[in-house]
């Protein structure tokens, strides 16, 4: 469902994206792990079509993202990292405007917010404005309009950063449940969260693709624990892609 | 609903629920009436027609328009919400139309809400109905200009104080190029057929025409060209910084 090809993108004289490849199918929970500074939101910005690529292309849904901004963006669910939102207006009005513009209307309007608004956990603050809630509601919000749509694929970007251990739960939770029919790419920095939901890892650093394999295979292949497994790729003087 | 209609919305009602707006219409409905009444003599002309309040407008817009304006782009990218608007199914364009028309319909709220000024006139004589509906269409044109030089620098600059200073200046110096003193300084080193240039892109003399009931369609060209110039401009810059 997500197919990406050779994507480069640079900022002035650095670097972002360095030729990344990789792609991700329907029932897989994709994590893009890297240090600070690896590439990961920038990849992921490409595939939401905020930017654009400076080479390479990339398919979401069979919708190019250079073709076809408007369709890829129709088709996937994007949670910014920090949960972009606007502070004054209430979660209700929030959630009403995303289907708004998705133009998501009348009947099927009402169904998907009785839908979501449960799934995420947001009814006690549906009707507060979102700059009054706490990081872990503003996630949740954050989640829910990324979902309104029940898109085919998501892209997460940090998605537990910042919150509490029995957030990080709730939300790792939903990614698990969701991961079983959709195409879901998140990126985390977060070791244990990778183990926990990931189906596939990718490792990023300085813009390249290091390993693209499995947690499990990982771990097998080089009898330590994945904290180990990441500092050594991550600080190798070259980078060498092994695929697993 | 098409998604600029959304957008449009969003905006529209995001001015009214917070203090700004109801800050904004005291301010400018007391100058407005201040400048009408105290500063050019409306009862001492002893003449029933909107004159005095009209000429007051370029100089009020000046500084009111731009602070409409500021907030339109450079809020957006300072909360991050940029991302967000940019990472849904909507287009550059629709979004910066939809945001314009929200802030000039504002606008053009705020130049409804003066009509105690068209009720006092009529109440005290039998003014020109045709100056006054041909006075308000140029000073609601008038506003939209100014606001599209003003969505353009909000678009430049993250910093709205920023954004306000520079669009002050260009809306200043697009009005006093018109002014007879700044023309006749012009005259004393320019070719005649520079100082008429300069009159003709000055706001002054398509809205003085404006005022004095005569609709010519250079002068509705003028501000059309000048909109829409301005509006593709901040398309165009939006598109190249809204992920910097």
């Amino acid at each position: 469902m997500i197919e990406v090809k050779e994507l480069r993108r640079r900022f002035g004289p650095v670097v972002a994206v360095d030729g990344i490849s990789f792609s991700v199918g329907k029932g897989q929970v994709l994590g893009l792990l890297g240090p600070n500074g690896a590439g990961k939101t920038t990849a992921m910005r490409m595939l939401a079509c905020y930017i654009r690529p400076d080479s390479g292309t990339a398919s979401v849904c069979g919708h190019d993202i250079l073709q076809n901004p408007i369709e890829v963006r129709r088709s996937l669910g994007y949670l910014a990292e920090n949960s972009p939102a606007y502070p004054e207006m209430t979660v209700g009005g929030f959630l009403n405007f995303i289907c708004d513009v998705r133009q998501i209307k009348g009947k099927d309007r009402k169904t998907a917010l009785d839908r979501i608004v449960p799934m995420c956990s947001i009814e006690s603050v549906y009707h507060q404005t979102i700059e009054t809630l706490s990081k872990g509601y503003k996630r949740r919000v954050g989640l829910a309009q990324a979902l309104i749509h029940d898109p085919q694929v998501l892209i997460l970007d940090e998605p537990t950063d910042g919150l509490d251990p029995n957030q990080k739960h709730d939300v790792r939770k939903l990614i698990t449940e969701m991961g079983k029919d959709k195409c879901i790419v998140v990126s985390t920095h977060i070791l244990e969260e990778v183990e926990a939901i990931c189906s596939r890892t990718i490792i990023i650093a300085r813009g390249k693709v290091l390993v693209d394999s499995t947690p499990k295979q990982l771990k097998e292949k080089h009898h330590a624990s994945l904290d180990e497994i990441f500092r050594t790729i991550t600080k190798m003087k070259t980078s060498v892609k092994c695929a697993v | 609903m098409n998604s600029f209609w959304a957008v449009f919305k969003r905006e529209l009602k995001s001015y009214f629920a917070t203090p700004l707006a109801y800050v904004f219409l005291v301010i400018f409905l007391f100058f407005a009436g201040y400048l009408t009444f105290s500063r050019q003599g409306f009862f001492e002309a002893r003449q029933a027609d909107m004159q005095p309040f009209f000429v007051n407008l370029p100089l009020l817009f000046i500084f009111m328009v731009p602070a409409t304006a500021m907030r339109l782009w450079a809020e957006e990218r300072k909360v991050g919400s940029i991302e967000l608007l940019f990472t849904l199914p909507i287009t550059i364009t629709q979004a910066v139309i939809g945001k314009f028309l929200a802030a000039w319909a504002f606008l053009g709220i705020a130049l409804a809400l003066t009509f105690p000024m068209v009720i006092t006139v009529a109440y005290l004589g039998d003014p020109d109905k045709g100056l006054i509906v041909t006075g308000y269409i140029g000073s609601f044109l008038m506003a939209g200009g100014f606001l599209a030089i003003g969505c353009f620098f909000s678009a430049v600059s993250k910093n709205q104080v920023i954004a306000f200073v520079l669009s002050v200046v260009a809306c200043a110096v697009l009005v006093f190029a018109g002014m007879p003193t700044t023309l006749n300084y012009l005259s004393t080193f320019l070719p005649p057929g520079m100082v008429l240039a300069a009159k003709g892109i000055s706001f002054q003399e398509h809205f003085e025409s404006l005022q004095r009931g005569v609709v010519q369609f250079k002068d509705i060209a003028y501000f059309v060209f000048l909109i829409v110039g301005w509006v593709a401009a901040c398309t165009v810059i939006l598109d190249e910084r809204k992920a910097s």
